[in-house]
């Protein structure tokens, strides 16, 4: 016993040295995210007012809101939603649906994992190139067609793996009372991935409301009111990053609040996304 | 759903059963063709879609490829090696942002990587059962948050912590020391690479620490069971059991995180301080591809600085693609490994 009880201490504190640290990572982890929203919250919420919601971004030296940015923000996501939701709903439908063992599925399934993570800046390159430059103006549509372009991989994503969670019990009852297959997609498997199916939008909605660098060089940004889809349009990241790369301080300040206020609703979505998709796996 | 289909289908189950007549057989064939009709526009539609998927990838390459010519065409090779970047006299070189771009993506990992692992290690081993949701969806806020929230963030809170404590602290420490006396060289500024790559590290800590714990989890309890059976320590279990089992999975997930962290754009340009040059020490500004394209694009006058911008974007693209691409195939070969 003697012999053997060294080694075994040994053990022992080198396990406790590993634990100790696993929990302490995990401190680490957890402290950024607390560092991160109290600061935000501390630098952000004393500037929130009415005036943020009811004005317009001032010129440097002189008292506003976010309005037209805020307004902006809600155009372009929208509107990418209303673009690549639909692309991104039927292509997962065809991998999850008629193409499940399909090669060309799992060629898209592939693809689709590295448009998810690609860089965002890119997209914003891609679509200046496309867009941008043969119409020869900056403009929101070019900036929701470029969130489009991310929203689209998002909702491949959840759409296929929703509909692979439908039972295929399901689906052969309907085709055995003779529904055609596009029948059995919409009216059963949609309806039961339902759930899924608006965890997904949302998520992409979480994912594009704080996108940034798509925007740069295809929405651009604007110092006054508009909703002129061939225009420039103001968006809150944009403006963010504009104000709070200023050196006037009520900008910074206002970047501070919209910052805030992007990451409140961001978070919000996220957990609502969180929360549904819980609710589906439990009932 | 419009409700014409819905009395379409209706229709068939009613005109089979209860109706009777002589245009029952024709009226019947018609309802039937056009929902045949249907099924076929819906199927193509959704295969039209999933092509769709592929031409937005090659449309993104093909246009980096176009709109970069220009600037492929004028230097060729030497653009990769060239360190100068002088929008004035047309020269341009993407070494710099290159090794920006890959310094801070480094740091990221190094950071990242071990302390990602010990927070699976935590979730799946040591947590009670009651905690793991809350913790584990609470890292996974972390990669929820805009990056642009992380670059002001950077720019007003962390930057200064760090010129102020961390810095300083750096240089003191490794000022003697030979080699490392260059990669700690150079005032405090707050910014840099180095601060780039701590904030790069907290953003791509949630893509290691949920792929890592998605793995950990899939390892079949009866191989961690034997293990503690025959009396190793947790640490032992996780080290010769758990880690060796998810080898591939872990890299996939390291490969991802890596994936996002050279693509990240809103937090570097924040604070990375967009000079244009190779330093050896990593408290020192620098720029990488994306903080150049976000920072210069807009104000780029001349198509070959235009061209020049959007090849650094070909060049960010290729290699992201690259290291997403063995992800995703590590992950693959994972995931068929649980399936089978």
């Amino acid at each position: 016993m003697h012999i053997a009880a060294a080694p075994y201490a040994r053990r022992r504190r080198r396990n406790r040295i590993a634990m100790g640290l696993s929990v302490a990572a995990t401190l680490f982890g957890l402290g950024w995210l607390v560092l991160i929203l109290g600061e935000l919250l501390w630098h952000g919420f004393g500037g929130l007012s009415l005036a943020v919601f009811t004005e317009m971004t001032p010129p440097p030296g002189s008292d506003g809101g976010l309005l037209n940015p805020i307004i902006g923000s809600l155009i372009l996501t929208a509107l990418a939603v209303v673009i690549g939701t639909p692309v991104g709903m039927l292509a997962g439908t065809y991998m999850a649906e008629y193409g499940r063992y399909a090669k060309l599925t799992i060629v898209v399934r592939f693809i689709n994992d590295i448009l998810l993570s690609a860089p965002s800046i890119v997209v914003g390159l891609f679509i200046y190139e496309v867009m941008v430059a043969p119409m020869g103006h900056f403009s929101g549509l070019a900036g929701s067609v470029a969130l489009a372009v991310i929203v689209i991989p998002v909702v491949v994503r959840t759409t296929e793996d929703m509909l692979l969670l439908v039972p295929n019990q399901l689906r052969e009852a309907a085709t055995a009372l003779g529904m055609p297959r596009s029948v059995v997609v919409m009216r059963v498997a949609y309806r039961a991935a339902k759930a899924g199916l608006v965890t997904g939008v949302l998520l992409a909605v979480a994912r594009v409301s704080g996108e940034t660098a798509p925007l740069l060089f295809t929405a651009l940004n604007n110092q006054f009111w508009s909703v002129n889809l061939n225009a420039p349009m103001a968006s809150l990241p944009v403006v963010i990053f504009q104000f709070a790369l200023s050196p006037y301080k009520d900008w910074q300040k206002l970047a501070w609040t919209g910052a805030l206020i992007i990451t409140l609703a961001v978070l919000a979505l996220s957990i609502m996304a969180r929360v549904l998709a819980a609710q589906r796996r439990t009932s | 759903m419009p409700p014409a289909r819905r009395r379409t289908v209706a229709d068939v189950a009613l005109q089979g059963s209860v109706m009777a007549g002589v245009g029952e057989a024709g009226a019947r064939a018609k309802v039937l063709d056009r929902l045949r009709l249907n099924d076929k526009a819906f199927r193509h539609l959704t295969r039209a879609a999933a092509i769709a998927v592929l031409g937005l990838l090659g449309g993104v390459i093909l246009s980096l490829i176009i709109g970069a010519w220009p600037a492929l065409q004028a230097f060729g090779f030497n653009f990769l090696i060239e360190e100068r970047w002088n929008p004035v006299t047309e020269k341009f070189g993407a070494l710099a942002p290159i090794y920006g771009t890959l310094v801070t993506s480094f740091i990221a990992m190094l950071i990242a990587v071990p302390v990602g692992l010990l927070i699976a290690l935590f979730l799946t081993e040591l947590c009670p059962q009651f905690l793991r949701r809350p913790i584990g969806i609470a890292i996974e806020l972390l990669a929820g948050i805009p990056s642009i929230i992380y670059g002001i963030w950077g720019l007003f809170v962390f930057a200064p912590f760090l010129q102020e404590t961390l810095q300083p602290f750096l240089i003191g420490l490794f000022g003697n020391v030979p080699v490392l006396s260059a990669l700690f060289a150079g005032p405090p500024y707050g910014i840099g690479m180095l601060t780039a790559g701590l904030i790069l590290a907290i953003m791509v800590l949630p893509f290691v620490t949920s792929i890592s714990r998605d793995v950990f989890e899939a390892v079949p309890p009866v191989l961690k069971e034997a293990a503690y059976g025959i009396g190793c320590t947790t640490w032992e279990v996780v080290r010769h059991v758990v880690l060796p089992y998810t080898r591939v999975g872990v890299i996939g997930g390291v490969m991802l995180g890596l994936g996002r962290a050279l693509g990240e754009t809103m937090a570097v340009t924040f604070v990375i301080g967009n000079a244009h040059r190779v330093s050896a020490s990593i408290l020192a500004p620098g720029t990488t591809i994306s903080a150049t394209i976000a920072n210069e694009f807009t104000e780029a006058v001349g198509d070959l600085y235009t061209a020049s911008l959007i090849a650094l974007g070909l060049i960010l693209f290729v290699i992201t693609f690259i290291v997403l691409a063995i992800a995703r195939y590590l992950l693959l070969r994972i995931e068929r490994r649980i399936g089978g």
